[in-house]
This record gives structure tokens, sequence and C-alpha cells, in this order.
């Protein structure tokens, strides 16, 4: 399982990032595939981007919202919204543990030979932080003079950008290096602290900063597809605390909204049955099908 | 022995919510202005905005 969710990232990472003619064209990828959205966090302005980065088109819409209103448009983030609340609503964290390609970037480093550390537990507040204050309500209170905000979550922090967008677009167009200051130098230690954070915690930015993570666990309870603990076959032992990348205790809480539900409890640590994934409630994986774990329709579900 | 299964109806509730803000939203010819937005070089996002 684990080996097929390394491909379903690498999938998505090609799928989102699917312009491979910028060192030709020296330039971002503008075709009608950008309205599509990107279900993870992946700058628009990379230059192979194929998809709008989510979190950063709302800021920009929200950033320009008095503007909008002022020339009769009401652009409010209604279509980024409902594109992300839709996903969350089926997938809900699924999109952290397979589809993310900053979280794929982030496991990778993880994956470099080192002394690993946890982090600490309250940290997880952060991003809900982020996603309110940096996402949200400052682009929308601090404008210009003119009315138009800011979009400070992609300003001063988003390292996917820099890592995208920054450092290649500064490569690719030579004009916009004279353009590089403290801004840049900023974001540039930002993202290189998270990268050196990656090598020795599990998924740091996803746990601590970023706002898409942050929205997407709101539907931890509630989402479509989810983990399910099978209550009578925990024995308590403990062992998929053990394998759990972001340091859960899933016997205990079976819907944590740090959960990325990369399966790894299911697949590779519970040996009782305990784990299954339940669409809408009815179970579609794992226990009731003994170590097969093969799929189990709901219609089947009624003869056991 | 019959397993009885309870359907969960909050995600459908809330995937038809997200849905109509979807359709508010390309009502209100949004996507023609995220399309806008992505297509050209977003400076903040750099980091040299």
């Amino acid at each position: 399982m684990e080996r097929a969710r390394k491909w379903v990232q690498g999938v998505w990472f090609f799928l989102v990032n699917g312009y491979w003619a910028f060192p030709w064209t020296r330039t971002i990828y503008k075709g009608p595939m950008k309205v599509v959205c990107s279900p993870g966090l992946n700058c628009y302005s990379c230059p192979s981007s194929t998809a709008f980065c989510p979190i950063g088109t709302l800021q920009q819409l929200l950033a320009n919202i008095r503007f909008s209103i002022q020339s009769g448009q009401h652009y409010f983030g209604a279509f980024v919204l409902g594109s992300i609340g839709m996903l969350g609503a089926v997938f809900g964290r699924f999109i952290c543990g397979w589809a993310c390609p900053f979280g794929f970037f982030q496991e990778l480093l993880h994956k470099i030979p080192s002394r690993k550390l946890s982090i600490p537990d309250q940290l997880r507040w952060l991003k809900y932080a982020v996603l309110l204050l940096l996402v949200i309500v400052f682009p929308l209170i601090f404008v210009s003079n003119s009315g138009m905000g800011q979009p400070w979550f992609c300003k001063y922090v988003c390292p996917a950008g820099t890592f995208q967008a920054g450092i290649p677009m500064l490569l690719l167009d030579p004009n916009l290096r004279g353009a590089v200051g403290w801004l840049f130098v900023n974001k540039l230690i930002i993202a290189f602290g998270f990268t050196t954070w990656s090598v020795f915690a599990s998924r740091p930015f996803c746990r601590t900063a970023c706002p898409l993570g942050a929205f997407y666990a709101l539907f931890s309870r509630f989402q479509l597809i989810r983990l399910q603990l099978n209550k009578d076959n925990c024995t308590g032992c403990g062992v998929c605390h053990k394998v759990c990348p972001v340091d859960i205790k899933f016997n205990e809480n079976p819907n944590s909204c740090e959960c990325v539900n990369c399966m790894k409890c299911m697949t590779e640590a519970c040996a009782f049955d305990a784990i299954s994934v339940e669409v809408a409630g009815f179970p579609m994986f794992g226990p009731d099908l003994g170590k097969t774990k093969k799929c189990i329709w709901p219609r089947k579900i009624q003869k056991i | 022995m019959r397993k009885k299964i309870e359907i969960r109806k909050t995600p459908f509730v809330l995937l038809v919510f997200f849905l109509l803000l979807w359709i508010v939203g390309v009502t209100l010819n949004e996507p023609a202005r995220v399309l806008e937005q992505a297509k050209s070089i977003c400076l903040s996002c750099i980091g040299i905005g």
C-alpha cells in the first residue's frame, strides 16, 4: 500500500505540474487547464503548474474584494471555496497524504537518514491561525489607499511558492533578479528552515503551518471517505502509534484532525483488522474479511 | 447475524453545500477571474512582489 501511495503522490505531482515546455518558453503555463483547482498546495506561479493553487487564489480574491465590488463584480471566493470544500467533504486529509506535492516533498526529505525528532503537539494549532489570519483576515483588512490587500501567506510564508515558483522563475527570467530583496531572503530562510526540519521531523509544514491542511482538517469527522476503528477488534496494543508519521494514537482518536490518512496503521501495523476504510458508513476495506483485506461492497455486508 | 449499517448523511450535506457554493462562483463568472490570476506570474508568491 505504501508503494501504491508513493506512486499516487508521484502521479499527482505530474498531473498538477504537467507543463514541461517552460525551459524553452521561459514562462509559466497559461492554458485553460489553469481554471482547475489543485487539490494540494501547488504554487500556480510554478512554471510547470497546470492548475491553480486554492490558497493563493483565495487570498488574491479576498485582497481585491473591494476593488471587484466597486467594479460591479462579486468575487468573494465562492468558486475556490466550493472546489476545495467538495474535495474536503469527500476526501478530507486523504489529499494531504496522497495528492499534495509539498507533502510528498517533505516525505522524501524525511527518508534522509538522520536522528528523528517529534513535533510539540501545541504547534498544530498554528496552522489554524495561519489559515484564519494570513489567508482570510489580513488580506481582507489590511489594504492600501486604493483598497487593494495582499496575499499575506504567499508573500511572507509559503515555502512551496519559494521552491516551485521563486527559485525557478528567478533562474528563468533575468529581469526578475533585480527585484530580489529582503522579502525573498525571508521566504528563502523559511523554505530552507522547513526543508531542514523535514529531514528530522515528519511533515513539519503540514502539521504546523499549512493552511490548506488546516482547511481539510475541519472535515476529518465528516469526510465521506475515512478510516474507521473497529473497537471490538482493537486490543489496544499501540502498534498503530509507532508507524504513524504524524504521531497520532489512532485507537484513542480515530477522527484526529492531524491524520493525513496515509493508511500505514491499517496496512502495516494492525494485525487484528481493527482499522478499515469506510465510505459514508459502509466498510470498504479491512475487518470482517480477514487478512486478505479485499474490497467489500455494501450489499455484501448484509451477509456477514 | 446481520450487521446494521448507519449511513452518515453529513458528508452529503457538506457536498451539496459546497457544490452550491461552487455553482454560485461559476454564476458570478469567478472562474474567468481565477484563470486571469493563474495565468499571470504572482510576484508575491515568488517573494519579490
